[in-house]
């Protein structure tokens, strides 16, 4: 067990410096009415299932320490005493009528938490359009005046206060949309088209994941739900809006041109440029993005040049392929990328 | 034809003429071909077990390489492309090729051992079940060999296990795998549900009937009623990757969904013809230990009864995030809160039982005390994710892996181990260590919960399953370590397991014919078994044949041809004899036709050529063992008195 004993020191030495921060991510930390009325559902249901596992295990317990013992020579007590036999069976039966009643009980709390997920207030919600693919998500803001949609990925902004109603879709196989800190899960399903409603009332950065296997990459297909006070979230909105900006030092510009003359625009979108393709995530203002690869790493310069130029190998069988290009051609992507705020 | 030159008839006493004649019609002659045409009920069902013991070792293997590629962040021991082909042939190894093949494999072994009679029903099925089992695990395997494992999980969701984007011929060997084990899971339920139906000893009636003999039944049906959806589901899934049929094609109007419905309504109820053939285990265990008779009988079998019929009500509960209707998700936390009922019956039984008797603290019973705190857990973490709104939180997360691990492993494992050290005298003849099984149980009882527990709060904490890593800033990372640690002393306890068998089954301290004192039919006769079972078939007046004094009728059947396969067929109901029953003799047959099976069904992965006249080798074979046999029809035909 020595192998087994240094791990463990590693494990009690790692742990204090591992907390570095992200996203929240836990389901019993709601940070919105529904995440919190189903936490409040589990704080019920534990205690009820703690107290029969403590109180089957004590009478279990209990068997064990009072019962006389034997042994295989023993004889058999083949008919034992009608009488012991019937105040035996009215515990049993006191035991299984108490099961049922607390049964019963955590299925009416169960079907009430149910309602009160489905009776969110849905006034003046904000409508989103979520589009999950292999491995990340396309994510539309939508409106009725239709030039103030527009389209961001692997991030959901929302106001805090103000309910949200996501449309969920997918472009290829079954993926599921979860923010454990503000709902429970639900599919996106090919040909389906799903809808969740959920209320941020905390500002903060929550973490999306996909919990439904999607296939090689299921392990990185994250995307950041960050709520913000409503005047904030409009001035970003306001800014999605816009289309890219001019670049304005030089070397951002060539990175511009690579973009627009390589294989970059085959795949992406960058709004106020001629790249408009949907097969990627839409870049327009990727540089305000906290992190890449749908979560896999910080949006540093570097990550972003190294990802660049072999995708595959920070987040293999991603759909983007690895490319040949020099140094400094490399240096100029980054910097026109790094430009899009 | 006999050394009294007269018609041998059976009778009492193990040394008689007549056991010798029995011993001679019975047993298997030496050789390779007799090995492979054997039908014995004992044979065939070992080799269930040891198969099935095999590939449970390698799916262990496979859970293992899981935990150490997930002992820290970002580690990069496994690709993501092996890891989900290991986590799928871990689940698909566990759920087809051990979970119920072993639960199976017991049953044709004990069953007929259990209500007095000398063979199943239909041997030469159950034999021919067996290599057709062997052959699926082995295809499924070298595909996994050559880089071809399935891995689009064990419940193969289109449409990633479709054509589209379940490239190369992984999903194929997949889908192929579930023809093979659920061609077999169906021949081996007919097989045990007619042996237990229509060949009790005499005045073995229902009632009578041993509550493990019970549990079979019920999963031999539950099988074949649940099995044939998977069936048709994985077949349609072929059709659409080999014909391009459109059945999960939403764009050309096919479903998704539709998948998993077919899916879960068969994988449900496979979770319960897991678990209640280990329920049979521990109602047959617990009397014995408590030295007394089991408390509540008809309720237990009212209990099994109805777990085999709700269980078919509770898929709905592995799609609740999905958008099936809101009111139909309710209906199926109301089915899945109503099954923990007749569980909590058999508990409550079951702990009465313990309460009023005078305990044997023996290895099995260890294990069975260890099922009731591992199951308990994860059966109340069951009522956790049956709710509609817990379950969007921890459906698909490390808390359902949590869960299904401890009703898996307490349902099934812990009772699995009782059932091994409680009926392995009475199969080898010899006793497994008392020591190391102590040190078996204390050392799995503890790992499991260090392996398993801390699941619970990773999936709270926000883990989805089947990630092939995850970034340090999760702060996953020291619960998975534990997790890894917990997995060690696991691979400690099943090494012990393997040390105490591998040291005591042919040294170890030999059996008596009933070691345990218990009630039951099996230990009526020495260990190991003879091949013929009962020298004379017993005649039943009591749930407990062996600890009930005898009464004033018959002990047994006589009359019988010893120098012939012939047993009773009896009543459904009230086990009255009906007629006499010529049991089948060895064959290679039923071998060559598995052959031609494999060689079919493995044409198919690929071809579509390969499944149309793959077809021609099974049905030759097939005629072949049907073929009416002159010699043995004179045989029968020496048997009958005309009327």
């Amino acid at each position: 067990m020595s192998a087994a004993h240094r791990a463990w020191l590693a494990a009690v030495s790692i742990a204090p410096i591992g907390a570095i921060a992200s996203p929240a991510h836990d389901a019993l930390r709601a940070a919105g009415p529904q995440a919190a009325h189903i936490a409040d559902l589990w704080w019920l249901t534990l205690g009820v299932c703690a107290f029969v596992f403590v109180a089957v295990l004590a009478a279990l317990a209990w068997a064990l320490w009072r019962t006389p013992r034997s042994d295989a020579g023993t004889p058999a007590d083949a008919a034992p005493a009608p009488a012991a036999e019937k105040r035996i069976g009215r515990r049993v039966t006191v035991a299984v009528t108490i099961s049922s009643v607390l049964l019963i009980g955590l299925l009416i709390a169960s079907v009430m938490t149910d309602r009160a997920l489905a009776h969110l207030s849905l006034d003046d919600a904000l409508h989103v359009q979520v589009t999950a693919h292999q491995w990340w998500w396309t994510v539309t803001y939508d409106d009725r005046q239709p030039e103030r949609i527009f389209t961001t990925a692997n991030e959901l902004y929302v106001p805090v206060g103000r309910p949200v109603l996501v449309t969920l879709h997918s472009d290829d196989v079954i993926h599921s949309f979860w923010v454990p800190s503000l709902h429970g899960k639900k599919d996106l399903i090919p040909g389906r088209v799903a809808t969740i409603q959920f209320r941020a009332d905390q500002p903060g950065e929550y973490l999306g994941e996909c919990a439904e296997f999607c296939g090689l990459q299921h392990a990185f297909m994250a995307f950041d739900v960050v709520a913000l006070a409503p005047a904030q979230f409009e001035a970003w909105a306001d800014a999605h809006r816009k289309p890219a900006a001019e670049p304005e030092d030089a070397a951002a510009r060539r990175g511009r041109d690579l973009f627009l003359s390589g294989s970059c625009m085959l795949c992406h979108a960058i709004q106020g440029t001629s790249a408009n393709a949907h097969k990627a995530p839409d870049l327009t203002h990727f540089a305000s993005r906290a992190r890449i690869g749908a979560g896999r790493l910080p949006n540093t310069p570097a990550n972003l040049a190294a990802w660049i130029a072999d995708p595959q190998k920070i987040k293999p069988g991603v759909n983007m392929p690895a490319h040949l290009i020099p140094g400094d051609d490399l240096g100029a992507l980054v910097a026109y990328l790094g430009t899009l705020r | 034809m006999s050394v009294r030159g007269e018609v041998l008839r059976d009778g009492p006493g193990w040394d008689s003429p007549e056991a010798k004649a029995l011993e001679r019609t019975w047993r298997d002659k030496p050789g390779l071909v007799a090995w492979l045409s054997t039908v014995d009920h004992k044979r065939l069902g070992l080799r269930f077990i040891v198969t099935a013991l095999c590939f449970f070792g390698a799916a262990g293997v496979l859970g293992g390489l899981m935990r150490h590629q997930l002992w820290k962040p970002d580690n990069t021991l496994l690709g993501p492309d092996f890891y989900n082909q290991v986590f799928t042939m871990h689940g698909t190894t566990m759920m087809f090729l051990f979970a119920v093949p072993v639960m199976q494999g017991i049953a044709v072994y004990l069953v007929p051992l259990m209500i007095g009679t000398r063979n199943t029903a239909f041997p030469r099925m159950t034999a021919c079940a067996y290599w057709i089992y062997l052959i699926g695990g082995l295809t499924l395997f070298a595909g996994f060999a050559v880089n071809t494992g399935a891995d689009a999980g064990w419940f193969a969701y289109v449409p990633l296990a479709g054509p589209e984007y379940g490239i190369g011929k992984r999903a194929d060997f997949w889908n192929v795998l579930v023809n093979f084990t659920e061609a077999m899971g169906l021949m081996v339920a007919v097989d045990i549900a007619t042996v237990i139906l229509k060949m009790r000893a005499p005045g073995m009636s229902l009632r009578r009937m041993p509550l493990f003999v019970w549990a079979s039944l019920v999963t031999a049906f539950m099988i074949i009623f649940a099995m044939p959806t998977v069936m048709l589901g994985a077949n349609l899934v072929q059709l659409d990757r080999m014909l391009g049929t459109h059945f999960f094609n939403p764009a050309e109007g096919g479903d998704v969904i539709l998948w998993q419905h077919l899916f879960w309504f068969f994988g449900h109820p496979e979770v319960y013809f897991i678990f209640i053939p280990a329920l049979g285990f521990i109602s047959a265990i617990i009397p014995t230990f408590a030295r007394r008779p089991m408390f509540g009988h008809d309720a237990i079998v009212l209990s099994l009864l109805a777990t085999g019929f709700l269980s078919f009500g509770l898929w709905v509960h592995h799609m609740f995030a999905t958008n099936v209707p809101e009111l139909g998700k309710s209906f199926f936390t109301a089915m899945s809160f109503m099954i923990a009922i007749p569980s909590a019956v058999q508990i409550f039984c079951w702990i009465a039982t313990l309460w009023t008797g005078r305990l044997n603290l023996r290895t099995p019973l260890l294990f069975v005390l260890g099922f009731f705190f591992i199951l308990l857990v994860g059966g109340l973490t069951g009522i956790i994710v049956g709710s509609v709104p817990l379950d969007l939180q921890v459906h698909d997360t490390y808390f359902v892996v949590a869960h299904l691990h401890y009703v898996l492993i307490g349902g099934a494992i812990f009772p699995l181990f009782a059932a091994f050290y409680y009926w392995f005298p009475k199969i080898t003849g010899r006793m497994l260590s008392e020591r190391l099984g102590r040190w078996q149980f204390w050392l799995f009882f503890i790992g499991v919960n260090i392996c398993f527990f801390p699941m619970h709060q990773l999936g709270l904490e926000g883990m989805p399953r089947r990630i092939y890593t995850y970034a340090a800033e999760t702060g996953w990372g020291p619960l998975n370590m534990v997790s890894t640690l917990g997995q060690l002393i696991v691979d400690l306890s099943m090494l012990l397991f393997v040390l105490n068998v591998f040291l005591n089954f042919r040294h170890g301290e030999r059996a008596a014919d009933n070691p345990w004192g218990a009630p039951t039919l099996e230990w009526a006769m020495p260990s190991p078994p003879p091949p013929y079972n009962f020298v004379a078939l017993p005649v039943v007046a009591s749930r407990e044949p062996l600890w009930s004094r005898a009464t004033g009728g018959a002990t047994h059947v006589s009359g019988l041809a010893a120098e012939s396969r012939e047993g009773l067929v009896t009543t459904v109901l009230d086990a009255v004899p009906d007629v006499r029953y010529s049991y089948p003799s060895p064959g290679i047959w039923p071998f060559i036709a598995a052959l031609a099976v494999g060689f079919w069904l493995d044409w198919s992965i690929f071809s579509v050529q390969g499944a149309l006249w793959g077809m021609i080798p099974p049905a030759i074979a097939f005629i072949g063992w049907f073929w009416p046999r002159k010699k043995e029809t004179a045989e029968h035909l020496a048997l009958e008195k005309r009327p």
